[in-house]
């Protein structure tokens, strides 16, 4: 057996190094190190909890607008405010932006570029994924930017900008949509359909969102030539690379749900263990046996969560904690969030092989597609002159949790007020949970599992398949230890 | 354009940040980025969103900056320098490499001919600095609003320059386009930088300038809540006429601001914005006045110049000042006349 440590990966939000175990030509066990400590939950103790609103954004550029929502969710829990439809609306529009646009700088920029790598240059697909993919000078990496800066003319006019907006309050938006303003987000959105369509889709949005089988997407997949679409494209390699046997985890995924709709929400929250269960916060806990964290006896809910680094801690290997679900590892993401709300390909795909990288680049897209189809209907139910933000008092004394779904998965702030001020907050990033490291029962976290079996080639130092696992996860490693 | 052996060669490197100066860069429009580097004449050594090298293939390129074999035109950093704990530099540690990214950053320094510190942090420590200062952050060439640094009061890179401090949380992807235009070519000096060394082309402009809200801060129709369209200097802790940004001209995302999305400036190209003293929101008061007058104005006279516009205030402004969408028009003097 050899030990290789590999790093830093870049195309990943953050910086990020893996320790692989090797034998032979296949990965047999992952240590997962996120080695940067800024120390957030600290900085924000003593805080006027408005002021939340101004740090926690700042955790993450690529999520700013996520941590800024579960924040106000946790501040309005905090207060017992309501948000008016319009506030629900123009929120939803908000967060929106950033997930379809984060999915799409990640399937464009991060993740399609390393089938352009050398490694692959003798594949007979190699030429055309060179030609589209290569980082910074592939033809669909100049497209993108364009098409994603003018997408992202939404936030200009929703949020003052991006990333970092304060627009996002406990009880609704700072910025109320007047009706030609109402037209503008219609024809951004047009565009943006219109690049989908044509760039990425290659077929209308519906034809692709409504594939209800893996049958369904094989015949869709081989309708057209690999290069008629970027999604094509990446279906037709992910073939030749059988991408669906790589980076299986643990099977257990999990969503918090997301995007209110008048009390129900686009997006359900749920378990997902080859069946639905129920999701109950009570059982998240926080381990921290192989963390750079001062010793506790036990893992503790995020209410009653504590962080102090402690550099030479031992068993430590990371900055990152450990959360559990009723002790358990889970997955978040697309593919889980997609797979707990039921679309019925996701469900398919998942019951023939389980979370894979094949599978959850295939969620991603299609949430794209979701994303702005559910964007058009908010933006027609927005009614100008009507309020889009409610206002209250905060309370001396409370305590209130946020949880919600950022592009990379399930997000929760934790916060306790006492005299007005921040007592704790505590904050899960969708990476804490996939980038976990082991717990007190040596249980690997998810992507620990998923690079194990990984495939070497021959002669790779830093193995091509471990790039394609890590980044199928779309990690943000600024949030994961923030 | 240039050709491919007069090109820049340029490293972006992140430490104690969030990524977001990056983000905000990919936004750049009218050119996009890519067109806006090749039109600069500069090539990307690597960058952590962008490259494609990772691992080996990236280390193997900063050993050749550090052993002199790869020439360094532009190192930007992005986020702070991390040197806690006790001053080990181990809250960052370079993945793979394990030695404290700070190490990395100094002796990369050495070798640029242009150092660039990319928003807040890189600049002054940033928000990362917030607080107690757990990860002991600091800024290239500051710490704060006082000169050290990682590199120290002293430092120029080969260029002659001092750190170029492109402040902002997070950065207009323009200033930082516009900086790398003016080095590429050739026009950046010391008289093009304020005495923070930031770059002049907008630190010497205020957030004020451009505001929608200007009518309202004339006649003091202050908003009283989140939302509102009046002026946030009042009472919301609006610090747009001390702020040394373009954001009301330049605009964000096509159509922004922080003032157009409906809340205050907070004064993010300052060094310190991240610890003003009070809560972000709330304007402090000393008997009923803002403590932080507008840049270049005589107390006496703000307060003279206040209470006579208060006074002089129009019906249509105080209605609109407390809504979220106009509720009175503009009066029409065309139709006043006989």
């Amino acid at each position: 057996m050899s030990r290789r440590i590999i790093g830093p990966f870049n195309r990943v939000e953050g910086d990020l190094e893996v320790q692989l175990d090797m034998e032979d030509d296949r990965v047999t066990g992952a240590r997962v190190v996120t080695p940067l400590y800024r120390g957030f939950e600290q900085i924000l103790q003593g805080k006027d909890p408005m002021d939340a609103l101004v740090y926690v954004p700042r955790i993450c550029g690529i999520c700013s607008v996520a941590q800024s929502m579960a924040a106000a969710n946790a501040l309005a829990h905090v207060q017992g405010i309501e948000v008016p439809h319009n506030g629900e609306l123009a929120g939803n529009l908000i967060l929106a932006s950033e997930n379809a646009a984060d999915h799409l700088a990640h399937f464009y920029l991060f993740f399609m570029p390393d089938f352009a790598r050398e490694i692959y240059s003798k594949e007979p697909w190699f030429p055309a994924a060179v030609e589209r993919f290569k980082a910074v000078d592939g033809s669909a990496t100049r497209e993108v930017l364009p098409a994603r800066a003018q997408f992202m003319h939404l936030m200009g006019l929703l949020a003052g900008k991006w990333p970092h907006s304060l627009a996002l309050q406990p009880g609704g938006t700072t910025r109320a949509v007047e009706i030609q303003e109402k037209g503008r987000i219609q024809m951004i959105l047009f565009g943006f359909r219109q690049f989908l369509e044509q760039t990425l889709f290659g077929d209308t949005i519906e034809n692709v969102i409504n594939l209800d089988s893996v049958a369904a997407l094989e015949a869709w997949t081989q309708q057209a030539a690999p290069t008629s679409s970027d999604f094509r494209h990446f279906l037709h390699i992910a073939d030749a690379l059988d991408l669906h046997a790589m980076g299986q985890a643990h099977d257990r995924f999990m969503s918090f749900g997301v995007y209110p709709e008048q009390g129900g929400r686009l997006f359900v929250p749920g378990v997902w263990d080859g069946e639905l269960g129920k999701l109950d916060q009570q059982m998240i806990s926080e381990d921290i046996s192989h963390s750079w964290m001062h010793y506790q006896n036990e893992p503790k809910h995020p209410y009653d969560g504590v962080t102090l680094p402690s550099a030479d801690e031992k068993g430590g290997y990371t900055w990152c904690k450990a959360p559990r679900l009723d002790g358990k590892v889970v997955e978040v993401g697309a593919l889980s969030r997609q797979l707990v709300n039921g679309h019925p390909l996701i469900r398919e795909l998942v019951a023939q092989n389980g979370g894979n990288v094949r599978n959850r680049v295939v969620a991603r897209v299609m949430e794209i597609g979701l994303l702005l189809v559910a964007m058009e209907e908010w933006t027609n139910q927005l009614r100008p002159k009507e309020p889009f933000c409610h206002h209250l008092a905060m309370p001396d004394e409370a305590q209130g949790f946020g949880m919600i779904e950022a592009a990379r998965g399930s997000l929760g702030h934790w916060l306790k007020v006492k005299n007005g001020r921040i007592l704790n907050y505590q904050i899960i990033s969708p990476t804490t949970w996939n980038f976990s490291p082991r717990d007190a029962k040596e249980v690997p976290g998810a992507l620990e599992q998923a690079l194990v079996n990984a495939p070497v080639r021959a002669g790779e130092q830093d193995p091509v398949s471990v790039q394609h696992i890590v980044r199928s996860f779309d990690p943000c490693m600024v949030c994961t230890v923030h | 354009m240039a050709d491919q052996a007069q090109k820049l060669n340029l490293l972006w490197l992140q430490s104690g940040g969030c990524g977001g100066c990056s983000m905000s860069l990919l936004n750049a429009e009218a050119p996009d980025l890519f067109t806006a580097m090749d039109s600069a004449g500069i090539h990307l050594l690597w960058h952590p969103s962008l490259s494609e090298q990772s691992g080996q293939e990236m280390r193997t390129i900063l050993q050749s900056i550090v052993d002199g074999e790869t020439q360094l035109d532009i190192l930007c950093l992005e986020g702070s320098v991390i040197q806690g704990p006790d001053g080990s530099g181990g809250f960052h540690r370079m993945s793979g490499d394990g030695r404290p990214m700070r190490d990395w950053i100094h002796r990369l320094a050495q070798q640029a001919e242009q150092v660039l510190a990319v928003g807040s942090c890189a600049a002054f420590g940033g928000i990362t600095s917030a607080g107690g200062n757990p990860g002991e952050a600091c800024g290239l060439q500051y710490d704060g609003a006082k000169p050290g640094g990682l590199l120290g009061e002293g430092f120029h890179s080969r260029s002659g320059l001092p750190v170029v401090n492109i402040a902002g949380c997070p950065t207009h992807p323009n200033w930082v386009v516009d900086t790398l235009l003016q080095i590429a070519q050739g026009e950046m000096n010391l008289t093009e930088l304020d005495e923070l060394n930031r770059p002049r082309s907008y630190a010497d402009h205020l957030v004020h300038h451009g505001c929608l809200r200007n009518e309202y801060y004339e006649f003091k129709a202050s908003a009283e809540k989140p939302s509102d369209l009046g002026c946030l200097m009042e009472h919301l802790g609006c610090l747009g006429t001390q702020a040394h940004a373009d954001c009301n001209t330049r605009l964000w995302n096509g159509e922004g601001s922080c003032l157009r999305g409906g809340y205050a400036c907070i004064n993010c190209t300052a060094a310190t914005f991240e610890e003003p003293g009070h809560s972000f929101n709330q304007t402090p008061k000393i008997a009923g006045i803002p403590v932080g007058l507008p840049t270049d104005m005589p107390k006496a006279w703000f307060v003279a110049l206040a209470s006579l516009s208060k006074a002089a205030t129009p019906a249509r402004l105080k209605q609109n000042a407390h809504s979220d969408h106009i509720q009175v028009a503009p009066g029409d003097r065309t139709k006043e006349k006989p």
